[in-house]
């Protein structure tokens, strides 16, 4: 008795050229997978967030005292603007020893971080308690309704000599 | 009047009783396996282990213990979800409602002492297996799979931290959550973030787009922090931790038994 045959015709695939399809079709699932966890890790960042903005104007610079520390802003957009004689800058209210917001003590001159208790000058240098390093300075300068503006995506750290950038600094004559 | 012997056997001759246990009672070598390969739960276990193999001095208990404290805080953890709601305007409020207004208000400081404990015994398991020997050969997978394990309880207490959502919480998140600015390449502070942006040219990794900022979904700890992190601690850790343990577990039995020599 004749062994059965399944009927050849035309089109018949070679089971290497099944085999070759099938590399094809699992490598086109993984690189699809590969896309879809990709775009599944961006949805974990929103194109908005409903926090204040980076950039903000802040008034303006007559209205700041000389010698005094502004808090107006510390509450919506985390800096302080402190006027001294030459003009305004503007601190981080992240305390640089765990990123507590310290408190302006303004009988003792100084900021008083309530976690560990590291103290920090006006001028934001540091002077007690287990902070390594001064707060940081956002970037401020003059809009040109004449307001002062300030801009929290540059940042200027005093042991990196960024303290000397003029933008780190708004002259006032 | 029936007797009792008739009694049980009306049960254990039933149809439902037969289809539950596929096998006769466990009166003889054969059947005492089967209670154990017949069981989904106990399957994962060995089917036989030596004597010494569960003596307290040696296992301390410390792995079981961590498993029990899991399932307390899987029960205790869904019962609080019956009352919490993670968002701003209720979370501690809720909190409060839990402790004050809630019958059997004490099951939030269960489910808290819980987490410590579960912390405690984790490391004392690990303590025990290392003192044991029993991440060597064969079992070095399954001492992968428990530090993965470890991570995730800490995890766990740490997401868990911030649910009740007062000062404690808040600043706590705040300090810990400053550790992924430093993450290596993916933190805005991290070695490697700076030698990408200088490779392309602009900020690709800064406050806004770094690993911290994938887990507060913000620059600070803010209500979208609070909902992702009460999923996290919910539903997507418990998750993948029950995953690993079935497989810890599974392993435990494959790779020879409870510590000890092999």
């Amino acid at each position: 008795m004749p062994t059965p045959k399944f009927p050849e015709s035309d089109n018949a695939i070679t089971r290497r050229d099944f085999f070759n399809w099938v590399v094809v079709g699992w490598a086109g699932f993984a690189a699809a997978m590969g896309g879809f966890l990709t775009a599944i890790g961006r949805l974990f960042f929103p194109n908005v967030t409903f926090e204040p903005p980076q950039q903000f104007k802040a008034g303006f610079p007559s209205e700041y005292a000389v010698n005094k520390v502004d808090e107006r802003f510390k509450k919506r957009y985390g800096v302080w603007v402190v006027r001294n004689e030459r003009g305004i800058y503007v601190l981080s209210t992240v305390c640089t020893h765990l990123g507590c917001t310290p408190n302006w003590l303004e009988g003792e001159a100084k900021f008083k971080c309530p976690c560990h208790g590291s103290g920090f000058y006006s001028t934001g240098i540091n002077f007690e308690g287990p902070a390594p390093r001064p707060l940081e300075r956002y970037k401020i300068g003059l809009s040109e309704d004449g307001q002062v503006s300030i801009d929290k995506n540059f940042k200027f750290q005093f042991e990196k000599g960024q303290w000397n950038d003029p933008n780190s600094f708004l002259e006032l004559a | 009047m029936a007797s009792f012997k008739e009694f049980s056997e009306s049960i254990t001759k039933s149809q439902a009783w037969k289809s539950i246990f596929r096998h006769g009672a466990p009166n003889n070598a054969r059947n005492r396996v089967l209670v154990v390969l017949m069981n989904v739960f106990l399957h994962l276990h060995p089917i036989r282990m030596k004597k010494s193999g569960v003596r307290m001095s040696f296992t301390w208990c410390m792995g079981g213990l961590t498993f029990f404290l899991f399932m307390v805080e899987t029960v205790t953890g869904v019962l609080l979800m019956f009352y919490y709601r993670p968002t701003a305007e209720f979370a501690y409020m809720d909190i409060i409602a839990l402790r004050e207004h809630v019958p059997i208000g004490i099951m939030r400081e269960v489910h808290r002492w819980g987490a410590h404990s579960m912390v405690i015994t984790v490391w004392l398991h690990m303590f025990r297996v290392f003192l044991t020997g029993s991440y060597k050969p064969p079992r070095e997978f399954n001492w992968g799979i428990g530090v993965i394990l470890l991570a995730l309880t800490l995890l766990l207490s740490f997401t868990g931290y911030l649910l009740p959502w007062d000062q404690l919480a808040i600043w706590a998140i705040t300090v810990g959550s400053n550790m992924a600015r430093a993450t290596p390449f993916l933190g805005h502070e991290g070695p490697g973030a700076s030698l990408i942006n200088s490779l392309m040219g602009f900020d690709v990794v800064h406050a806004g787009s770094d690993a911290r900022f994938a887990l507060l979904a913000g620059r600070l700890v803010g209500e979208a922090t609070l909902l992702r992190f009460y999923v996290l601690h919910c539903i997507f850790i418990p998750l993948t931790a029950s995953v690993l343990m079935a497989i810890h577990f599974w392993r435990v039995r494959k790779d020879g038994g409870i510590s000890g020599p092999l």
